[in-house]
C-alpha cells in the first residue's frame, strides 16, 4: 500500500527538509520499517528500544489515534495519511 | 537577527526524560526522545524578604521565573496573588480540621491560565513572535486573548466548537480570531501541533506548543503563593485538578524549588490528583497500576479537564506515587454536588473543575486516602459564572411573586 507519512519538524533532518514523504506497507509496523530504510536511523527516535512506540510520541493513521486501535498492527490501507506528532503539547 | 533575550534565571532548555540539555529557544520536544524540555535555572539569592517587598502578583517570584527582572513595567495582565481562602465552614462539614481554598477564579480572565499565559507571553516577546495561539478547552482561549492584547500582540486561538457559551464570548471579545474546531480537544491539539509545522503557522507562538516549556512554568506560582500564604510553610496534602497534568507537574516543582532554596522547611506532602470519571484517562491508569496513560474520548461537563490524552499523565502517577498521594475521579453528579457544597459553604462559585476538586476530595475523605486532620489545600482553578450550564436546572429563584407583602406571606407561609 502507498501511504503518505507526515514528520514533524524535530525529525526532519533524517527527511532531508521534506515535512511529508511516500510510505508503503500495510500495516503501521511495516510502514516504519520501510520508512527507516529510506531515512536511516528514524525508525528508532519513534519506537523504543524495545521497539514500542516511544512515551511521548502519538502516531496517526488518518484521523485515529493509534492507541485507540491496534497500536503498531493498525491497517495502513492505500492512500492513507500517517502522521507523526510529539505528544507534549497542550494542557 | 541577534534578538535581545532576556530569560531571567533560565539558562537551558533540559529533557525531564532523558536529560539532553539544549539552549534557550522556542523548542518543546526532546530531539532525541521527544520527552518534553523543562527550563532549567541558575537561581541567585532569593528571600523571602525580597520576595514579600514584590507586587501583589506573580512578578514577586520573578527571580525563580524564566523572565526578565522588568517583568513587573511590560504590559501584562498581572496576574496572580489570589485568594487562599480558610474555609471553615466547608471543613466543618467534612469533618477536616484544617483546609484551605485557593481561589484562582480571582485572576483577570477568571482562571490560573492567567499565569502560564503571562510566562508565555514574555517568551513570545523574547523570540519576536508577532501571533499569540493556543489549543484551548477554553479557559486559555480567553486567557491568551486578553494577555495579547495587552501586549499588543495579534492572538488566533482554538477551540472544540461546543464549548460553554461564557467561554465562547470571552475568547473573542478581546479582539483576536477565535476558530472553533468541530471535534473534541484533542483534535484541536494535533491540529495546532500539525499547524506549527506548516508555514501557516510560523512566526506563532503557541503558548502550549512551542511555548510550552515556559508556560508550564507559570504553574509553579501555585505552589509559591500557597506556602507564601500559609506563612511560608508547604501544606500537609493538596489536591489538585487534571487536565494535561501540567498543573499538578509544576505545583511539585514549586514546592521542591522552594525548599532546596531554603524559603520554607522541607518536609513530607502528598499530592492527590482530581479528574472527571467522563474523563479518568489518569485515574484510571493509577488504579489499574500502570505508568503509562491510554487515551480517552471525554464525556464530562467539566469541559476545562476534558483532555482525554493528556501530556503529563505519566508525571502524575510518578508523583502521586512518590509523594503518597493518589488520583480520584467523580461523576457529573458529584461534581455539581459538590460546586453548590463549596458555594453554600464558603461562598465562593467554583467553575466545575473546582467541583471535580472538591467532589474528589470528599471521595478520598470517604475512601480514607486523606486524613481529615492534615492541614489540606484544594484548587479551584476557574469561575462558575462560566460553565452556569452545569447548575442552572438546580439553582433557581424559590419562588416567583407579585411585590406585595401578603403575595410573601402566602408563598412561605410554611
Amino acid at each position: 500500500m502507498s501511504v503518505s507519512v507526515r514528520i514533524p519538524t524535530i525529525l526532519r533532518t533524517y527527511t532531508g527538509g521534506a515535512a511529508e514523504v511516500a510510505g508503503e506497507g500495510g500495516t503501521l509496523r511495516e510502514v516504519l520499517a520501510k520508512l527507516d530504510a529510506d531515512f536511516p536511523g528514524i525508525g528508532a527516535r519513534i519506537l523504543d528500544e524495545s521497539g514500542k512506540i516511544r512515551r511521548f510520541v502519538n502516531v496517526y493513521v488518518g484521523e485515529e489515534d493509534v492507541r485507540f486501535s491496534a497500536g503498531l498492527d493498525t491497517s495502513t490501507p492505500e492512500g492513507a495519511q500517517i502522521s507523526v506528532i510529539p505528544a507534549v503539547a497542550g494542557g | 537577527m541577534a534578538l535581545s533575550t532576556d530569560f531571567g534565571p533560565a539558562t537551558a532548555l533540559s529533557c525531564r526524560e532523558c536529560g539532553t540539555r539544549f539552549d534557550v529557544g522556542p523548542n518543546f520536544a526532546c530531539i532525541e526522545c521527544f520527552g518534553p524540555l523543562e527550563v532549567a535555572y541558575e537561581f541567585g539569592n532569593v528571600t523571602r524578604a525580597d520576595i514579600e517587598s514584590g507586587p501583589t502578583n506573580i512578578w514577586r517570584y520573578r527571580g525563580l521565573l524564566p523572565v526578565p527582572d522588568d517583568v513587573a513595567t511590560k504590559p501584562n495582565l498581572q496576574p496572580g496573588w489570589t485568594k487562599l481562602v480558610k474555609a471553615d465552614n466547608l471543613a466543618g462539614e467534612l469533618g477536616m480540621r484544617s483546609l484551605y481554598v485557593k481561589d484562582d477564579s480571582g485572576n483577570p480572565t477568571h482562571s490560573f491560565k492567567d499565569r502560564v499565559v503571562a510566562i508565555a507571553v514574555e517568551a513570545a516577546r523574547n523570540f519576536g513572535f508577532s501571533t499569540l495561539s493556543c489549543s484551548s478547552t477554553g479557559n486559555l482561549a480567553g486567557a491568551v486573548g486578553a494577555a495579547a492584547a495587552r501586549a499588543g500582540l495579534d492572538s488566533c486561538v482554538f477551540v472544540p466548537a461546543n464549548l460553554e457559551e461564557a467561554k465562547i464570548v470571552v475568547a473573542s471579545v478581546y479582539g483576536g480570531r477565535l476558530v472553533g474546531i468541530d471535534g473534541t480537544y484533542d483534535e484541536v491539539n494535533r491540529f495546532c501541533s500539525e499547524l506549527i509545522g506548516d508555514e501557516l503557522g510560523e512566526k506563532w507562538g503557541f503558548v502550549n506548543v512551542n511555548l510550552r516549556p515556559y508556560y508550564a512554568e507559570g504553574s509553579k506560582t501555585l505552589a509559591y503563593e500557597i506556602a507564601e500564604q500559609l506563612g511560608w510553610r508547604i501544606p500537609d496534602q493538596i489536591v489538585i485538578p487534571v487536565a494535561s497534568g501540567s498543573q499538578l507537574t509544576k505545583i511539585d516543582k514549586g514546592f521542591k524549588e522552594l525548599i532546596r532554596l531554603g524559603l520554607v522547611e522541607e518536609k513530607e506532602y502528598r499530592i492527590f490528583a482530581a479528574q472527571a470519571t467522563g474523563c479518568a484517562p489518569v485515574s484510571a491508569a493509577y488504579k489499574a497500576g500502570h505508568d503509562v496513560v491510554q487515551p480517552v474520548r471525554p464525556d464530562t461537563i467539566a469541559k476545562s479537564l476534558a483532555i482525554g490524552n493528556p501530556a503529563d499523565g505519566p508525571y502524575v502517577l510518578d508523583i502521586a506515587r512518590r509523594t503518597g498521594g493518589a488520583v480520584e475521579d467523580v461523576s457529573d453528579r458529584e461534581i455539581v454536588a459538590a460546586v453548590r457544597l463549596l458555594a453554600r459553604t464558603e461562598g465562593v462559585f467554583a467553575e466545575t473543575a473546582g467541583g471535580v476538586v472538591l467532589g474528589v476530595t470528599q471521595k478520598l475523605l470517604e475512601n480514607g486516602k486523606l486524613d481529615p486532620d492534615a492541614e489540606t489545600v484544594i484548587l479551584n482553578t476557574g469561575e462558575g459564572l462560566k460553565t452556569l450550564d452545569a447548575v442552572s436546572a438546580e439553582a433557581r429563584p424559590a419562588a416567583v411573586i407579585r411585590p406585595s407583602l401578603d403575595a410573601f406571606r402566602t408563598a412561605f407561609a410554611n
